[in-house]
C-alpha cells in the first residue's frame, strides 16, 4: 500500500475492528445467550439456563406486534417513499448554488433533538390541537378527529422522522444520473411521462433501495414515536422490549424480543450492506 | 409545454416537502412564546418558559452531564471512525473486511433499543466477571455513544478520502516525507471537512440519544434527553417546548457555521488548485 507502512496500517483497521468487535458484537452474542435464560429475583435478574420458555410465549402471543411493526414500517416506507422521491428529483435538478443549500435543509432536521421533532406533534394532533381547532373554526368537521394515539400518528410520526433518510440517498443516485440519457430519449420522442418510466426510474433504482432500507430497518424497531404518539392499538415491538424490560424487569423476555428482531432484520441489513457499499464506492 | 409544468412540479414538491419537514418545529418554537400553560391556546407573548427553564435545575445538571458525554464520546468516535474510513477506503482487501463493513455499517440502522439492551447486558456481564463497570453512568454512556456515532464519522471520513486527490500523498513521499508525516501534514488536514463535520455529528447525535441512554445509565448520570422524555411523559408543557427551543438555536448556529465554513473552504480549495 502506498504511503502507509505495515504497522500503521494495522493500528489504522485493528482499532476499530476491536472496539467494534467488543461493543457490537460481542454484545449481540451475549443477547442471544441471555434470550435463552430465565427470569429471576435476583441481580442481575435471570439465572443462565437453556431454556426456549421465552420464544415459545414469544411466538404465542407477540406475532401480532411484530406484523403490526412491520405494517406500519413498510407503511411509512412507501409514503416516505412517494414524498421523498418528488423532493429529491426535483433538489437534483435545481441549479448548482440552490442545490447545496436545498441539501442542507434536508439535513438540518437530523441535526436537531429526534424527542423534541415527534414531541411537536402532539400539540397538533391532540383533539385540542391546531389541526382540530383550524377544522373545527372552518364547519369541516362538528367534533374533534382522533389523531393522535392510533395508527395513523403512528405513521405520520415515522414519515417525519425519518424521511430525510429517503432523501439523501435518492438524491445521490439522481444526481449521478447522466443528462445526455434524459436528453437522448427525449430527442427520440419519448413523451415526459415516459422518458420517467423507461429511463429516469430504473437507474435511479438503487437509490431507491438504499432509501426504503436506511428507513424500514430502524423504523421496524422504533420506540419513541409509538410510545410518545402512539396508543394501545398500535403496540410496537421497540415499545414492547422496553416494557418488558424496564416496566416488568424481564431481561430474558427483552433479550428474545430484540433476537427475533435481529432475525427479521437481518436479510434487509445484508441486501442493505451491499447497496451502500456500491453506493460508497462509486 | 412540459418543461414548463415540469418546474411547477417540482417547485411544488420542494414547498410542500419542506413545509412538511419545517411547520412542525416552527410551531414548537412559536408556541415557546406562549403565554397560556396550555400549548395549543395562545395567551399572549412571554418569555416566562425561557425564566422557568433557567431556574429549572433538573435540566441545568441533565445538560451539563449530555454535554460532558457528547464531547467525550464524539472525541473518541471521531478516532475510531477516522481509522475504519481509512481501512474502508485505503486498504482493498485484508482479513475479516466483509465482517468489518458489517459492524460499520449495522450500528447505522439497527434499532437503537437492540443497541442500548445489547451495550446493557455486556456491561452487567463484565460487571459480574471482572467487577468493571462499577455503576452504569457517564463512563458507560460514553461508550455506547463513541460506539454507535463511530460508523457515522467512518462513512464522511470515508466518503471525503474517496474524493482526496492522491497524488499530493505520493508527491509528499518522492519528496522523502515518512509516511507518518504525509498522514500528519497531507491527508489529514486535507479531509479536515470531514473531522469537522464528523465531530459535530456524533456529539449532536449523542447529545439527541434518549433510548440507548436510558438503557446503559443508572441512577447516577441523566442525560438532558432523559430529563426531557420524563417531562414529556407526564404532558406536553410550554417548559419543554422554551427548552426545544433554545436546543434549537445552538444547534442551527452550530450547523450553519460550520457548513458555511466548510463551503467557503471548498471554495478555496478549488480556487487555489485549478
Amino acid at each position: 500500500m502506498i504511503g502507509i507502512g505495515s504497522g500503521l496500517r494495522r493500528a489504522l483497521i485493528g482499532l476499530p475492528f476491536a472496539w467494534l468487535l467488543l461493543f457490537f458484537l460481542l454484545p449481540l452474542a451475549i443477547v442471544a445467550a441471555i434470550s435463552f435464560a430465565e427470569s429471576a429475583d435476583r441481580i442481575p435478574p435471570f439465572s443462565l439456563t437453556w431454556t426456549l420458555a421465552n420464544y415459545c410465549t414469544l411466538a404465542q402471543g407477540c406475532l401480532r406486534v411484530y406484523l403490526s411493526s412491520l405494517g406500519l414500517a413498510a407503511m411509512a416506507t412507501l409514503l416516505c417513499l412517494l414524498i421523498g422521491y418528488p423532493v429529491a428529483f426535483a433538489i437534483a435538478r435545481a441549479p448548482g448554488v440552490w442545490r447545496q443549500l436545498l441539501l442542507f435543509l434536508v439535513m438540518l432536521p437530523f441535526w436537531t433533538s429526534f424527542l423534541i421533532r415527534v414531541y411537536a406533534w402532539i400539540a397538533i394532533l391532540q383533539p385540542s390541537g391546531l389541526v382540530n381547532r383550524l377544522l373545527l373554526a372552518i364547519g369541516v368537521i362538528e367534533t374533534p378527529l382522533p389523531l393522535l394515539y392510533n395508527g395513523f400518528s403512528v405513521t405520520l410520526g415515522l414519515v417525519y422522522s425519518y424521511l430525510p433518510f429517503m432523501i439523501l440517498p435518492l438524491y445521490g443516485s439522481l444526481s449521478r444520473l447522466d443528462e445526455s440519457l434524459v436528453e437522448a430519449a427525449a430527442d427520440l420522442g419519448a413523451r415526459p411521462r415516459r422518458v420517467f418510466r423507461d429511463v429516469i426510474l430504473p437507474l435511479s433504482l438503487p437509490g431507491v433501495a438504499a432509501g426504503c432500507l436506511l428507513v424500514f430497518i430502524p423504523a421496524v424497531g422504533e420506540f419513541v414515536i409509538p410510545d410518545l404518539l402512539g396508543g394501545p392499538g398500535t403496540l410496537m415491538i421497540g415499545k414492547m422490549l422496553w416494557q418488558e424490560f424496564f416496566d416488568n424487569v424481564d431481561w430474558p423476555a427483552a433479550a428474545a424480543i430484540a433476537m427475533a428482531l435481529v432475525a427479521v432484520l437481518t436479510l434487509p441489513l445484508l441486501i442493505a450492506q451491499r447497496f451502500l457499499e456500491r453506493e460508497g464506492a462509486a | 409545454m412540459s418543461a414548463r409544468r415540469g418546474g411547477a412540479f417540482r417547485i411544488f414538491a420542494l414547498l410542500f416537502g419542506f413545509a412538511f419537514l419545517y411547520l412542525p418545529i416552527a410551531l414548537l418554537v412559536v408556541y415557546s412564546f406562549n403565554f397560556s400553560r396550555l400549548v395549543t391556546v395562545w395567551g399572549g407573548f412571554s418569555t416566562r418558559w425561557y425564566a422557568a427553564l433557567l431556574d429549572n435545575e433538573k435540566y441545568r445538571d441533565a445538560a451539563f452531564t449530555s454535554l460532558e458525554i457528547a464531547v467525550m464520546a464524539a472525541s473518541i468516535a471521531l478516532v475510531l471512525g477516522t481509522c475504519a474510513g481509512f481501512a474502508m477506503n485505503r486498504f482493498g482487501r485484508f482479513r475479516g473486511r466483509l465482517l468489518f463493513g458489517f459492524m460499520l455499517m449495522a450500528p447505522l440502522v439497527v434499532p437503537e433499543v437492540i443497541l442500548g439492551l445489547s451495550l446493557l447486558l455486556l456491561f452487567v456481564a463484565a460487571q459480574g466477571l471482572f467487577g468493571w463497570p462499577a455503576s452504569r453512568g457517564i463512563v458507560t454512556v460514553t461508550i455506547a455513544h463513541a460506539t454507535f456515532t463511530a460508523c457515522f464519522v467512518a462513512v464522511l471520513v470515508r466518503a471525503q478520502l474517496a474524493g482526496f486527490d492522491r497524488a499530493l500523498e505520493e508527491a509528499a513521499l518522492d519528496l522523502g516525507a515518512r509516511p507518518l508525516t504525509v498522514l500528519w501534514r497531507i491527508t489529514l488536514p486535507g479531509i479536515s471537512p470531514a473531522l469537522v463535520s464528523g465531530w459535530l455529528l456524533a456529539f449532536t447525535l449523542s447529545l439527541d440519544d434518549l433510548v440507548v441512554a436510558s438503557f446503559v445509565s443508572g441512577p447516577s448520570a441523566t442525560t438532558l434527553p432523559m430529563a426531557v422524555y420524563s417531562s414529556v411523559r407526564i404532558g406536553v408543557t410550554p417548559e419543554v417546548n422554551a427548552l426545544a427551543t433554545v436546543f434549537l438555536a445552538i444547534v442551527f448556529t452550530i450547523v450553519t457555521l460550520a457548513g458555511w465554513l466548510m463551503a467557503r473552504q471548498e471554495r478555496r480549495r478549488l480556487g487555489a488548485g485549478i
